[in-house]
């Protein structure tokens, strides 16, 4: 422990001539007990810094609570198939959340889906390609896209988005893939703008921001060396970015797709205006209006005129949160797996 | 190396944009003995890192089939001066540019059209510190380079496995493991499975940057003995700060030195017996007997 300059010994700084190690009447000083006030800043951070940490702990597990208790009547009532039911009737006082499982876990899937692709090429366009003039700009501007409050999202979706999904995107989209078997499935009925797709693309937009920035960190901290052993071999600057960058980088990429993820899952306002807000039952078509559980949510919640409906928006609430951490659990696994750098390790935990 | 690579050697150049009639090659080959024999010649070489001069006006023969050792004290250009032979220079950050030329068999790798990356499958290289890729099983760090041109069968890629991984004296160590990832392997068996990485392309030469800086004195010794028995095989410019393993390794010896103005010289180029013992320039006498650097 090093000690401060005010406890030195009156006979260090006083010496001039070397130190004589003959003479014993002069101990080196190591202090005589008289450090009680450094051990008491020691005990008052040690304290402090581990009750900021119970404290989230103490947040999370009173959360939990809250949802249980306050959703008891509906966990009583309904069991299990509350949450594999689809009837959602408030008059008839039957509450299945299935569709609003199912429609935050497509519109979450969606999102990825069509942000991952997007979000990594701009991050090694900007770590890789771009010049510095462009790169500050360019990575500056993504990154407003994340601070931009999810109601003008909501607003550009509804009175934006919703008219062109509705009149150029899905009619498109039907065409081309409605004939094919299986994929084809996913582009029936009729084209409405509001439905689990266009939640999807407007979820997409809100998460890009996110695993961009993320793994453009992720891209520029690979070690230059990985990048010049690939092109040492005679490889191109795409194929050293293919078999050299992309690979080291994957698990910190992956983890910036759940973070996104996780945005996506638990998103809102902005969805709540494109999704069309309907509890019908599941479709296996992205043409279908839906809720996600979020979405129901803040739909539901003014109008839980009933103490068994208001205990059931709850439950959909302890749900949304159970779901998230089940989420985040598998996709940290996975992340865990890929970054041992064992293929054979990824495909278990995928298949 | 098997009898296909050294035939392909002799056949000449595989670049189309460094092709050379027939007659033109054989009126080369007989004007070798004249220019002494070199697998690379280095000539008026400059480079640059934007407007810093960082090496300044080099000539020297790269020799086939034997060692050769690149020495100088640190900031002296060597690094630089041994990147612009596989034209990796230019992938530095910085601003590069490089003068002069490089001749390799007789063909300078910076003639107008000749295309860097196949340079560089030409010219191999081994890093200062060990760079295994650690997404790739030790069997698909060997042949990772040739899976970029072409798809091999599975029983090439086999054979030259083992034939590299045995020329970089790591087989025995490995060959149980081929599976296993390459950074599961110590600091001195990551760099012979980069070594094995880079023979695995058949180079003309192999360049390596200082590659044992990284290694504890036994994987020293390891690398050192390898590149003794590669050079019966495979021409060799090894960059090394430590003036006992070029005396130890190398035939030939660079000793280059940057002075105040931080700009790389080349000060003595020759045979490393005669350099170490009797050096020309007082000031090749100073760094090997120590006095600076």
């Amino acid at each position: 422990m090093a000690s401060p300059p005010s406890r030195t010994s009156s006979a260090q700084t006083a010496r001039s001539a070397p130190y004589n190690h003959d003479n014993p009447s002069d101990p080196p000083d190591f202090g005589t007990g008289g450090t009680v006030s450094l051990r008491w800043g020691d005990f008052l951070f040690q304290t402090s810094s581990v009750a900021a940490a119970a404290s989230i702990l103490v947040v999370l597990a009173a959360l939990f609570v809250l949802l249980v208790v306050d959703s008891r009547e509906s966990l009583v009532r309904y069991g299990i198939a509350f949450a594999t039911s689809s009837v959602w009737d408030n008059v008839k006082e039957q509450f299945g959340a299935l569709p609003y499982i199912y429609g935050t876990l497509v519109t979450s899937a969606v999102a990825l889906v069509l942000a991952g692709p997007i979000a990594v090429g701009a991050a090694l366009y900007v770590a890789e390609y771009a010049p510095a003039w462009i790169r500050t700009p360019v990575s500056f501007t993504i990154e407003l896209l994340a601070a931009i409050p999810s109601i003008i999202y909501g607003l550009w979706g509804f009175f934006v988005l919703t008219p062109v999904m509705r009149t150029t995107v899905e009619p498109a989209l039907q065409r081309i893939f409605g004939p094919i078997p299986v994929v084809g499935i996913l582009f029936q009925g009729a084209p409405i703008g509001k439905d689990l797709l266009t939640g999807g693309v407007i979820l997409a937009i809100m998460i890009v921001p996110t695993i961009m920035a993320i793994s453009r960190e992720v891209i520029l901290a690979v070690p230059p060396a990985q990048r010049e052993g690939m092109l040492a071999l005679g490889a191109t600057r795409w194929e050293s970015l293919r078999h050299a960058v992309l690979p080291y980088a994957r698990a910190g990429i992956a983890g910036a797709a759940i973070l996104g993820l996780a945005r996506a899952l638990g998103e809102t306002m902005a969805v709540t205006m494109v999704i069309g807000n309907s509890s019908r039952a599941i479709t296996g078509s992205l043409f279908t209006p839906g809720y996600t559980m979020a979405s129901a949510i803040a739909n539901q919640f003014t109008e839980a005129d009933t103490a068994i409906y208001f205990s059931a928006i709850v439950e959909v609430a302890l749900v949304l949160l159970l779901v998230s951490i089940a989420v985040n659990i598998v996709a940290r696994l996975l992340v865990w797996q890929i970054g041992r750098g064992d293929p054979a390790a990824l495909g278990g935990v995928l298949v | 190396m098997t009898i296909e690579a050294t035939d392909a050697r002799r056949m000449g150049p595989l670049i189309p944009a460094l092709a050379v009639p027939a007659a033109a090659w054989k009126e080369r080959a007989a004007s070798d003995a004249a220019i002494g024999g070199h697998a690379m010649r280095v000539e008026s070489l400059s480079a640059w890192y934007g407007n810093h001069l960082a090496v300044h006006d080099i000539t020297l023969d790269i020799k086939p089939r034997a060692v050769t050792a690149i020495i100088g004290p640190s900031g002296c250009g060597k690094s630089t001066l041994v990147r612009c032979l596989n034209r990796m220079h230019e992938v530095t950050p910085g601003a590069p540019r490089v003068s002069g030329r490089v001749l390799l068999d007789r063909h300078d790798i910076y003639a107008p059209g000749v295309d860097p990356v196949q340079v560089r499958r030409h010219v191999g290289m081994v890093f200062q510190k060990p760079n295994p890729f650690p997404s790739m099983s030790i069997y698909d760090n060997v042949v990772a380079g040739l899976k970029l041109t072409k798809a091999p069968s599975k029983a090439v890629l086999d054979e030259t496995v083992e034939r590299c991984l045995r020329q970089a004296a790591l087989w025995d160590e490995v060959k149980d493991k081929l599976k296993q990832s390459g950074v599961s392997l110590s600091g001195g068996q990551q760099q012979r499975l980069c070594i094995a990485r880079a023979l695995a392309m058949a180079p003309r030469v192999l360049l390596m940057d200082e590659p044992c800086s990284a290694l504890d004195p036994i994987a020293t010794y390891k690398i050192e003995a390898l590149i003794t028995e590669l050079k019966r095989e495979y021409t060799i410019a090894i960059v090394t700060h430590n003036m006992q393993q070029a005396s130890r390794v190398s035939d030939f010896t660079a000793f280059l030195l940057a002075a105040d103005d931080r700009i790389g010289r080349l000060v003595e180029y020759g045979e490393t017996a005669e350099l170490f013992t009797a050096p020309k320039d007082e000031r090749t006498e100073a760094y090997i007997t120590g006095r600076f650097g």
